[in-house]
């Protein structure tokens, strides 16, 4: 090990294939994680709306799950869905939760009164109104918590590498520590971090184009 | 369904509305109102705070749903139509505005004619038309969202919003209430010029006497509990109060509050010496002796007023430059009442006013001696 050079540059080109193969997969397992924590947090969001007593056991819920260290997790979750994607985006998915339905109920608390009372007074229906009025004023404060979240799920990723997946994980625990190489886990660690802030640019890039008029006021 | 550009209001009757948010036996917020409000008039609901005169307001559009009576329409009862469609020809402004942040201004304005599903070229050119209207011009404005607008601005895309499918009834809850006194008396004059144009059915609601007895055509008083103290033309209530009640709300000032009966243009003006940058200074000594004020006002190439000029400080000859006018004259609109008017006269140095159209360009003098003569012989000025 110790007549190893640090980093070998040749590992990672004669490995590139693996290595796009583990991004790939760490973005799926990332989008698959956000986009059904979201659908999930959005639907939760809305019935906290109309019953407001929800909010509270809620957030005790989703935060007792956050809390739930992913190892204990797995090992819940293995007698029932085995070692399978599954298994892990439960646990991702689970992560996710707690910041969403905050930053969802946050963000439609936050169109203002007056606003509301203009589209009710103007005609909108319900779901017309939520969809038309509330949701694109709401837009910037969800896509900071989407962001949040996003972050965090690329972290947690590499952590279901313990059950035989992990994206990046894999390289830095399968190919990595179990077989003392430490390029591989350079390699992972590096990529994973990158994802995690290319991902945050992304998002934020992607709210500045989709809300214009939140820098109007600036102008 | 109104077609656009057609003027016109339409009659709303209140048939013994009652209104009780509680379970029955709680105090009601409106109390058996009956009051039929004419068309093509602007209604003022005023009263104390708890008077139920917003909630009245709000059973209008349905916004509020009265617990027992009945209210119509040009005759149809508003129960009849599904909310949401009976909202889309009712106007509505609101004193914050409420516009959608996430929109420009035409798309705000363009709100309820998408709703009615108007196709894009009628919703386009209806657009521009309003904007035109509330004077924002449209080059200028269409694209902007309103987070950079001013609170002057705001309200007129709020007021060019709630005209835009041409609604027969406009609701307008406090809608200068959150401006400062002399923008509120500018929008308030736009509005009533717009009003002498569109002739909708206005439905104010105020807590301010004043902007009341300047607004309306008609004046409800309301009083705690939702119970109609009097309803008549301003001049009436201000001549023959019903009640202590009412008396007491209108304020011991009756007599100076009649003076906001009476506008600007219902007054002769005086014509003032015209000069401009220019003209020649011996020639303009000439002028100004032989009108015998001592005074000139200095307009610009578009007829705005730059300042006065006094015959005294004139130098000998040459041509008269800007720098020789002293600033500073209060500006009047034709539509200021005679009570606005005076205490801006009282307020400024100059107690003689210039008269502006909604150009600015100059229309005359007004002087605090014509105002205390209306106030002198004690005549009612006919209404305008």
């Amino acid at each position: 090990m110790n007549d190893q050079p640090f980093f070998r540059i040749d590992w990672v080109i004669d490995n590139l294939d693996q290595i796009a193969g583990r991004v790939g997969e760490h973005l799926v397992m990332t989008g698959i994680a956000i986009g059904v924590g979201l659908l999930i947090s959005f639907c939760l969001a809305l019935l906290i709306r109309r019953v407001r007593p929800l909010y509270g056991p809620t957030i005790a819920i989703t935060g007792a799950l956050y809390s739930i260290p992913s190892l204990a997790l797995f090992a819940l979750l293995i007698p029932i869905t085995g070692l399978s994607l599954l298994t892990a985006e439960i646990a991702l998915v689970s992560y996710t939760l707690l910041i969403l339905v905050r930053n969802i109920v946050a963000a439609l608390d936050g169109v203002p009164a007056e606003v509301l009372d203009a589209a009710d007074g103007m005609g909108f229906g319900a779901l017309e109104r939520l969809w038309r009025v509330e949701l694109p004023i709401a837009l910037p404060v969800i896509v900071a918590g989407i962001r949040i979240a996003t972050v965090t799920t690329i972290g947690l990723v590499t952590v279901t590498s313990l059950i035989g997946l992990g994206g990046l994980g894999y390289l830095i625990v399968n190919t990595g520590i179990n077989r003392f190489f430490a390029t591989s886990i350079y390699t992972g660690v590096a990529l994973s971090v990158a994802l995690a802030v290319l991902a945050d640019v992304g998002l934020e890039r992607l709210q500045r184009w989709l809300t214009p008029w939140a820098r109007a006021g600036q102008a | 369904m109104t077609s656009p550009g057609r003027a016109g209001g339409a009659v709303v009757i209140f048939e013994h509305v009652t209104k009780r948010y509680g379970p029955p036996g709680t105090p009601p917020a409106v109390d058996d109102l009956s009051l039929v409000i004419p068309a093509g008039e602007i209604c003022v609901l005023v009263g104390p705070s708890g008077c139920g005169k917003t909630t009245t307001m709000r059973m209008i559009n349905r916004l509020v749903e009265p617990t027992s009576g009945r209210i119509t329409i040009d005759g149809q009862d508003v129960r009849d139509l599904p909310a949401v469609e009976l909202r889309r020809g009712i106007g509505y402004v609101i004193q914050q505005v409420g516009l959608f942040p996430h929109l420009t201004v035409s798309e705000n304005v363009a709100i309820v004619p998408r709703l009615l599903r108007w196709s894009e070229p009628r919703v386009r050119e209806r657009v521009e038309e309003l904007l035109e209207l509330v004077g924002l011009e449209p080059g200028a404005y269409r694209g902007r969202y309103p987070a950079s607008l001013s609170g002057g601005e705001r309200q007129r895309v709020g007021v060019a919003r709630a005209l835009a499918a041409d609604p027969p009834v406009m609701l307008m809850d406090e809608p200068f209430g959150a401006v400062d006194p002399i923008l509120r008396d500018r929008l308030q004059n736009e509005l009533l010029r717009l009003q002498a144009k569109v002739g909708k059915t206005i439905v104010f609601v105020t807590h301010d006497v004043d902007e009341a007895i300047k607004m309306a055509d008609r004046v409800a008083i309301l009083k705690r509990g939702g119970i109609l103290a009097q309803f008549d033309t301003p001049g009436a209530i201000l001549a023959a109060p019903a009640s202590e009640f009412v008396e007491h709300f209108v304020g011991a000032d009756r007599g100076l509050k009649r003076l906001s009966l009476a506008k600007v243009r219902d007054l002769r003006l005086i014509e003032p010496l015209i000069v401009r940058v220019g003209d020649a200074r011996a020639e303009l000594r000439r002028r100004m002796e032989a009108d015998g004020t001592g005074y000139a006002l200095l307009v610009d190439t578009a007829d705005r007023p730059i300042g006065w000029v006094d015959a005294a400080e004139l130098a000998a000859d040459g041509s008269l430059t800007e720098e020789e006018a002293t600033p500073g004259a209060p500006l009047l609109q034709p539509e200021t009442t005679l009570r606005d008017a005076l205490s801006t006269l009282l307020g400024s140095s100059v107690q003689l006013g210039v008269v502006t159209d909604e150009r600015d360009r100059v229309l005359g003098l007004l002087s605090v001696d014509a105002i205390s003569e209306v106030l002198r012989a004690n005549v009612t000025v006919p209404r305008s």
